[in-house]
């Protein structure tokens, strides 16, 4: 048993942590976040400088990292750093193309190229299998029809990873340059200063090359995602929780830090148990992902996902709330770092599935099982 | 990182398990698995068994004929004996006493009592708690005044647990009512069959005798049975208290709990269908089973930060807040799965040894009174507040 970080792994989240705090600001993420590209194209270059893009993916591709392990170590370095780029759709389209079209992944690496994943549609919810977006085959190519809603950092992408049923019924990926005809990006900022566009695609002609391959591919994809996005929020609670302890020893009420109130003090401690158990739910769910090994029997790892996405969706909103709770009416102001760290901890849940849509899932595969 | 067991340590885990299925009667872990109370002689009978193996208190030294477990291995024979359903042993005199006569206690000490512990010669309780000393336990009262190479005690104790079969008692008392309270409090064994020893049962909301009150009147006991030195009991019980706190959370336990109640929630039906496809249900239950995944997994943390030297400290109090939450709500979702059959108070509770036919299903009976006597986890070892008083100033510098 060891829960310590490789020395290769901890010396890249030691480079990215410094990183950030020397380098990327709040206030940098605001303005990025006010229009298209939606996020900071010279943060961008510099994470590919400093290996974080590469860190996403094997070696095989190009990469040198990639596996669970190395993406719960960068994504939390992000989260504490509330980091606002598009790391994590790059890693899932990156994911897709790794099957699909390891040839892109050298631009993707070298941050070149961004490409994003487009695969929910606003009335299939959490469900990305329910497609209403059409692809006709006209024997030279594809035309696709239909609307993709919130795809995060759409208008930052060169390209688009669009799901998309045939006249078969059979529901494929497609590769959408974004500057291709009838490509319309509505792009807006988020309730969480990220920054996520509404697609609509309009008789978008496409050549023959532009399937990539069946739905399922997008599975390990959206796996990965989940993963990265647990991961994320863990450091967002690690970073509140710091805040929220150092307010509650400085600031002062009835002539003494209101950290001196046991009201206080136990609901400190409850935060505290609450992110321990985000921990170890990241930890398991990176586990189940490597001791699946890229398998085919992928219910263990689905299942311990859901379990950490059930466990960091609802505590991560929690401790946002009692952070701001216990910050008082200065909780409540946006000139207040601490506020955009909660509120981004409160959206992650609303991305690839919340909490309730998790914990259906895990008890559909626990009966599975 | 890597959340695998060496295979050392999974062969060790191969060894408990070869023993269990072979040492352990099918008699005792019935009981255990079904939520039943042992008696007296039934969880002698599985100590002697154990103590046959050496594996009695396996966490003391060598020397004093334990195994010297590291704390990885102590965890699993934990996991592996709460699964195989084996009888709790009883803590008090081998892992709450021996190591601190083990630490404190003189070469005479040493070696009349732990060789009598080994062999089951005595039964321990603890003596701690007072009407007015709970979670506030430096409150201590009862008195013990020097008189000659003995000691007079005189007070009262409550919540002895099990004190109705002991015979012996290890429990702080004051020598001294100057200075500060924690400085007058010294740590001595009494022997309960003494003249002026008193025991008397408190019937718990389950119905069931767990736990007493002893009273001591000019009860005398020689100055021998002082441990350490006269009003130091209170660092060696807080010593005690920081002991073997990775079992706190109980992962074991709650992982047979949880197999038990799903066995439950499938025979059991509701609406037409078994309750374990109920929606809502099924929510509980997989809510419950999740947090006992993760806080698996922090103890295993735990454990790792433990075997690489570093102590357990007040970390493990948090293993005791998620554990002690996670059994009561297994519990209490037993007491909602089996719907009506909840209400019978069972016979078996009120007359030891009752032959008479279970009322409902007959895993229903034990599961309202177990659900009821499990209330105590978030109350004793130092309440689920307190633990969090000792987290706020140990880990937040609050």
């Amino acid at each position: 048993m060891d829960f310590t970080l490789s020395d290769d792994r901890q010396a890249l989240v030691d480079v990215l942590g410094r990183f950030i705090r020397e380098r990327y600001t709040l206030a940098l993420r605001h303005k990025a976040s006010q229009d298209a590209p939606g996020h900071d194209q010279a943060t961008w270059q510099q994470l590919a400088e400093i290996g974080v893009i590469g860190a996403l993916f094997d070696e095989e591709f190009g990469g040198f990292a990639g596996s669970p392990y190395d993406l719960i170590a960068i994504f939390e370095t992000l989260g504490h750093g509330l980091v606002s780029e598009p790391v994590m759709p790059v890693l899932m389209a990156g994911t897709i193309l790794e099957q699909a079209r390891p040839d892109l992944l050298e631009d993707i690496i070298a941050g070149q190229s961004i490409v994003v994943p487009a695969l929910f549609e606003a009335g299939g919810r959490y469900d990305h299998t329910i497609i209403q977006t059409r692809a006709v085959n006209t024997g030279s190519g594809f035309t696709l029809d239909g609307s993709k809603a919130v795809v995060a950092h759409a208008e930052a992408a060169n390209a688009l990873i669009v799901s998309a049923t045939d006249e078969s019924g059979s529901a494929g990926l497609y590769l959408v340059p974004t500057d291709a005809e009838g490509v319309f990006i509505r792009g807006y900022p988020g309730n969480d200063g990220s920054r996520a566009a509404e697609i609509s695609l309009t008789n978008v002609a496409l050549d023959e090359g532009a399937r990539l391959g069946d739905i399922a591919l997008a599975d390990a994809a959206i796996a990965k995602g989940r993963l990265a996005l647990c991961a994320e929020a863990l450091g967002i609670a690690e970073w509140l929780k710091t805040a929220t302890l150092d307010y509650l020893k400085t600031r002062v009420q009835f002539g003494k830090p209101i950290g001196s109130n046991q009201a206080l003090q136990h609901r400190m401690v409850e935060m505290v148990v609450r992110i321990e158990q985000m921990r170890s739910a990241v930890i398991n769910a990176a586990a189940a992902m490597d001791g699946n090994g890229g398998g085919t029997d992928t219910t263990a790892r689905d299942r311990a996902i859901s379990a950490a996405k059930y466990t960091v969706g609802n505590n991560g909103i929690e401790v946002a709330e009692e952070s701001i709770q216990m910050h008082g009416g200065i909780g409540m102001t946006m000139e207040l770092d601490m506020t955009h760290f909660a509120r981004r901890a409160v959206l992650i849940d609303h991305q690839l599935g919340d909490a309730d849509h998790h914990l259906a899932s895990y008890i559909a595969s626990a009966a599975a099982a | 990182m890597d959340l695998s067991f060496s295979p050392e340590e999974q062969a060790f885990r191969d060894e408990v398990r070869d023993f269990l299925k072979s040492e352990l009667p099918a008699r005792l872990s019935d009981k255990v698995r079904t939520g039943k109370h042992l008696d007296k002689a039934e969880i002698e009978e599985w100590q002697a068994i154990l103590s046959r193996k050496g594996w009695l208190a396996p966490h003391w030294p060598k020397e004093y004929g334990g195994q010297g477990w590291s704390v990885v291995q102590r965890y699993l024979y934990d996991i592996e004996t709460s699964q195989a359903h084996a009888p709790h042993v009883v803590p008090f005199g081998l892992s709450m006493l021996a190591p601190v006569l083990i630490a404190f206690g003189s070469q005479e000490q040493k070696d009349h009592w732990l060789p009598r512990m080994l062999n089951g010669d005595d039964w321990w309780c603890q003596g701690y708690s007072e009407p007015g000393a709970g979670s506030d336990l430096a409150n201590v009262r009862t008195a013990a005044i020097r008189d000659g190479d003995e000691y007079v005690v005189n007070g009262q104790k409550t919540w002895t647990t099990l004190g109705q079969h002991a015979n012996m008692m290890f429990c702080l008392v004051r020598t001294d009512t100057d200075g500060p309270r924690q400085q007058g409090i010294s740590f001595l064994l009494v022997d309960m069959e003494a003249p002026g020893v008193e025991v008397r049962p408190i019937i718990t909301l389950d119905g069931g005798h767990e736990v007493n009150e002893v009273f001591f009147t000019d009860v005398r006991v020689p100055a021998e049975n002082l441990v350490g030195e006269e009003g130091r009991g209170w660092t060696y019980a807080k010593y005690l208290l920081t002991y073997e706190r990775t079992s706190m959370a109980a992962i074991g336990s709650s992982k047979a709990g949880l197999a038990w109640l799903k066995s439950i929630a499938r025979a059991e039906m509701a609406n037409g269908k078994p309750l374990i496809e109920d929606a809502l249900f099924a929510a509980r239950l997989a809510r419950v089973e999740i947090e006992l995944a993760n806080l698996e997994t922090t103890t295993l943390r735990v454990v790792a930060s433990a075997a690489q030297g570093g102590a357990p400290g007040a970390e493990s109090s948090i293993l005791k807040i998620k554990g002690s939450e996670i059994r009561q709500e297994i519990s209490s979702l037993a007491r909602r799965a089996i719907g009506p059959y909840a209400q019978p108070f069972p016979p078996e509770i009120d007359v030891e040894g009752s032959n008479e036919p279970a009322i409902g299903p007959d895993y229903a009976g034990v599961i309202t009174p177990n659900y009821l006597n499990l209330r105590k986890l978030t109350i004793f070892g130092g309440s689920n507040e307190i633990q969090k008083n000792i987290i706020s100033k140990a880990v937040l510098g609050l």
